[in-house]
């Protein structure tokens, strides 16, 4: 049974009509993934946000190019922030350790930590829209700024995003009694997509300290 | 459950072999390894019809909005060619009236009512039902999607209503026009128009998730890609195009919002109006055309490639006869989705770009022309010695194909730089896009209804309404767009508000009076098409079970009209592809997908 076709050409190539793939082919189960669905829909998520932010590294570049654009410079809080949110990728992915373990108790207090750090992400990153306001620093001043500002709103939209999702994942692993599979699955979603927020980071922070 | 199904198959299997006939080894029936959905059943009439989680009730619901707003498409496009035909004649329509009509018509026709009727509505209706599923993936999420897009489409009539009206940039909406005084709508309209196109992508991304991760999890057992009917891959694969291309648009309307609300200069470079120098600074309207026809020619596809797809089908059942080269078809669908995104730049030869960039696209998009031709090459092959009946969606579809060969050849034309420049905002661009992405999607559109309509009602539409639809809107259509390709070699550049008394208008002025009366004509036809929905969903003539003796899942299902969760008790097996019609070797005139080997022991499988 063809649990999962991994090459496209392959699978565009079958001769259906062939009796040994039309045998083949009739044990089929129906699934072109080995993965679950909500995994996939996380996944395309994340390929539709990658495109997003793509393209908005591409206006970066092509923009930065005109001679009006002048470098903003990042304040150390910024460093601060960045770090609280490779700690709380970190924190998160001890979370889904401790939920393979079903080790529930400890990742009760983890997945609470999971959620304080990134409010206090979002408080960081406001805080330096107020540190650049306080210098006359705002969003149409200079394209440099605009982007700055675009960034970290988009950045933090997607975290806010994911921190509604955080909270159900939280409400299910502190109720009792509820599906163990369920519960796993939920923290392991959510951390894989604050992995991928910090990767997110790294790109648009480093981008804009590069420039 | 699933096991007790599996017994009893296999105790036929058994009696079949004891009456000595052949059976195939192939006859075997494997586990139901992904569990039954778990369906939200609905309980009040609210949760029933209005905030329905059904896919069916979904489709029917963004159908019906998109035909809605796509009526205030056509009545707005009535209002331009008044003012073409008979200008200085209706006091109603000044140049702002125009510009805002030609704006939100193009804008309409083409997200609101086909990217939204194809995806949304045919989308969600069939793909559950066609590759054997209860439902959509993530049904809660679907029922989202489809409010998201109806509040993108309040948002979008609202902008009628608000100081300065709708937008008129054209709808491509380039910057600085779009949102500099002088361009009617640039107050409210424009931000309007911006934020409801962003809803739309958030909206459309809801469903498109539903919409891929159904077709490539949730098919039936059996149901293999390469055994999906045509419709499936065409609305996959442009899905994919859309997940893909509509960021580009959502980023396109966020930075634009930006420069117009907040300052930003984005996209908008240093300008002077009025004397007066604006705070804008070094902004890049190309910028903006690149991201926008990044999406804009995807879209393209986005509309096509669910054309393509519908229309193999409605050929392959009406000719009673297996679509030519079926995996071809499905290569060409694929081939044709990746090179859509490498094209985009044909829409900006005269925007001053490096000749070798022209040269590029140039050769790209030549290059598509090959898989789209193999797909017509393969329908009239698919045509050629098929048992022909001339059905009504049977009209509809070869109405499309020529209309398709026609506005694909002028589309060649265009595709050259050279030829381009010359002809580039004349007429003959507006007869091109209306000829290949208007009126051939939309005979598919028409055609698909007429096809799907007894499965969705259990009627029938009118037939002698239907055929005055067909050739009137079919005769009618090329009325309408001939004319234009002409206009367009004597120089008529498009968007103009009015000609004056322009050289070139001398054999342009009867022309123009023609083609107005021809599109009113048209127009008035598609309210007769709605009378026609809207009457025959109670008066009729009521449909026998699969009235087109088509093979696809839909129409065989046990209660008909499909009802909630599409499959009664057990799921389908499928043993074939849709389209074993007129099999050598069987009796039966065709074999739908869910009949097993042994209960066709001599039918021969087909080679594609």
């Amino acid at each position: 049974m063809s649990k999962k076709e991994l090459n496209i050409f392959k699978l565009l190539s079958q001769k259906p009509w062939e009796p040994s793939q039309a045998a083949i082919d009739n044990q089929h189960d129906g699934k072109t993934l080995a993965s679950s669905k909500a995994k996939l829909g996380v996944r395309t998520i994340m390929v539709v946000s990658t495109v997003i932010f793509s393209l908005f590294v591409v206006s970066y570049s092509d923009r930065m190019l005109v001679h009006d654009w002048k470098n903003l410079s990042e304040p150390w809080l910024l460093w601060i922030n960045t770090a609280v949110l490779i700690v709380t990728s970190f924190v998160f992915h001890k979370v889904k350790i401790f939920s393979d373990q079903n080790n529930f108790e400890k990742a009760k207090n983890s997945m609470l930590l999971v959620g304080f750090l990134s409010f206090v992400f979002i408080t960081g990153q406001l805080l330096v829209w107020q540190h650049y306001i306080n210098i006359g620093q705002y969003v149409s001043t200079n394209p440099a700024n605009a982007f700055f500002y675009l960034f970290t709103a988009l950045h933090g939209l997607h975290l806010m995003g994911g921190l509604f999702f955080w909270g159900r994942a939280t409400t299910k692993l502190f109720r009792n009694n509820y599906n163990i599979n369920k519960i796993k699955q939920a923290i392991e979603l959510c951390a894989i997509y604050w992995h991928f927020l910090l990767i997110v980071w790294f790109i648009l922070f480093g981008l804009m300290i590069a420039t | 459950m699933s096991d007790d199904y599996r017994d009893n198959k296999i105790e036929t299997k058994s009696a079949d072999s004891s009456s000595g006939s052949y059976v195939p080894s192939a006859d075997t029936i494997p586990a139901q390894e992904i569990p039954d959905q778990e369906l939200y059943h609905a309980k009040s009439f609210w949760t029933k019809w209005v905030f329905c989680q059904d896919a069916k009730v979904i489709g029917v619901q963004y159908a019906l909005t998109a035909t809605a707003i796509g009526f205030i498409g056509l009545i707005l496009s009535w209002g331009m060619r008044l003012q073409l035909g008979f200008p200085e004649t209706f006091s109603f329509l000044g140049p702002a009236t125009y510009y805002q009509s030609v704006t939100m018509h193009g804008m309409i026709m083409v997200i609101y009512l086909l990217t939204a009727l194809f995806l949304g509505g045919f989308g969600n209706y069939l793909i559950p039902l066609m590759v054997g599923a209860r439902d959509m993936v993530f049904p809660y999420v679907n029922m989202v999607s489809f409010w998201m897009f109806l509040v993108a489409v309040l948002v979008l009539i609202a902008s009628f209503f608000v100081p300065g009206g709708p937008t008129g940039a054209g709808w491509t909406l380039y910057p600085p026009q779009a949102i500099l005084p002088g361009t009617p709508g640039s107050e409210m309209g424009i931000v309007l128009m911006l934020v409801s196109l962003s809803l739309f992508v958030i909206g459309f991304t809801m469903g498109g998730l539903n919409y891929v991760i159904t077709i490539l999890q949730s098919r039936t057992r059996g149901m293999t890609l390469m055994r999906m009917p045509l419709t499936i891959w065409g609305i996959f694969t442009a899905t994919v195009l859309a997940l893909l291309a509509f960021p580009a648009l959502f980023v396109a309307c966020i930075m634009m919002t930006l420069d117009n609300l907040l300052g930003t200069s984005f996209f908008m470079p240093e300008i002077f109006t009025m004397g007066e120098k604006l705070d804008y600074a070094g902004g890049s309207p190309i910028l903006f055309q690149h991201l926008f026809w990044f999406f804009g020619h995807p879209e393209v596809y986005i509309v096509a490639l669910p054309a393509f797809g519908i229309v193999s089908d409605l050929i392959s059942v009406h000719a009673r006869k297996n679509v030519f080269g079926y995996r071809m078809m499905v290569w060409a669908i694929v081939i044709i989705g990746a090179l859509s995104f490498i094209v985009w730049a044909h829409h900006m030869y005269v925007s001053g770009m490096n000749p070798w960039f022209g040269f590029f696209f140039a050769t790209t998009t030549l290059i598509i022309a090959v898989p789209t031709a193999i797909k017509v090459y393969n329908w009239v092959l698919t045509l050629w010695r098929g048992n022909i009946h001339l059905t009504i969606p049977m009209l509809f579809s070869l109405g499309f194909i020529v209309t398709f060969v026609n506005g694909g050849i002028t589309g060649l034309f265009l595709g050259n730089v050279i030829i381009d420049v010359p002809l580039s905002d004349t007429y003959f661009v507006v007869a091109h896009f209306h000829m290949v992405m208007g009126i051939a999607p939309l005979m598919v559109v028409f055609g698909a209804i007429y096809h799907w309509y007894p499965l969705i009602t259990g009627r029938h539409l009118n037939q002698t309404l239907g055929k005055i639809h067909f050739w009137v809107t079919f005769v009618g259509a090329y009325a309408i767009y001939f004319p234009m390709h002409y206009l367009g070699f004597i120089g008529v550049p498009r968007r103009y508000f009015e000609m004056y008394d322009s050289p070139y208008m001398t054999s342009g002025v009867g022309l123009n009076q023609f083609i107005t009366v021809a599109a009113l004509v048209v127009g008035f036809t598609q309210i007769l098409f709605l009378y026609n929905i809207f009457t025959s969903w109670y008066k009729g003539e009521k449909s026998e079970r699969n009235p087109w003796k088509a093979n696809s899942l839909e129409w065989h299902t046990p209660d008909y009209p499909p009802t909630h969760g599409n499959f009664g008790k057990e799921l389908p097996v499928v043993y074939r592809w849709p389209y074993d019609f007129s099999v050598p070797g069987s009796d039966k005139e065709y074999i739908p997908q869910h009949v097993s080997p042994s209960e066709v022991p001599a039918a021969k499988a087909e080679q594609t």
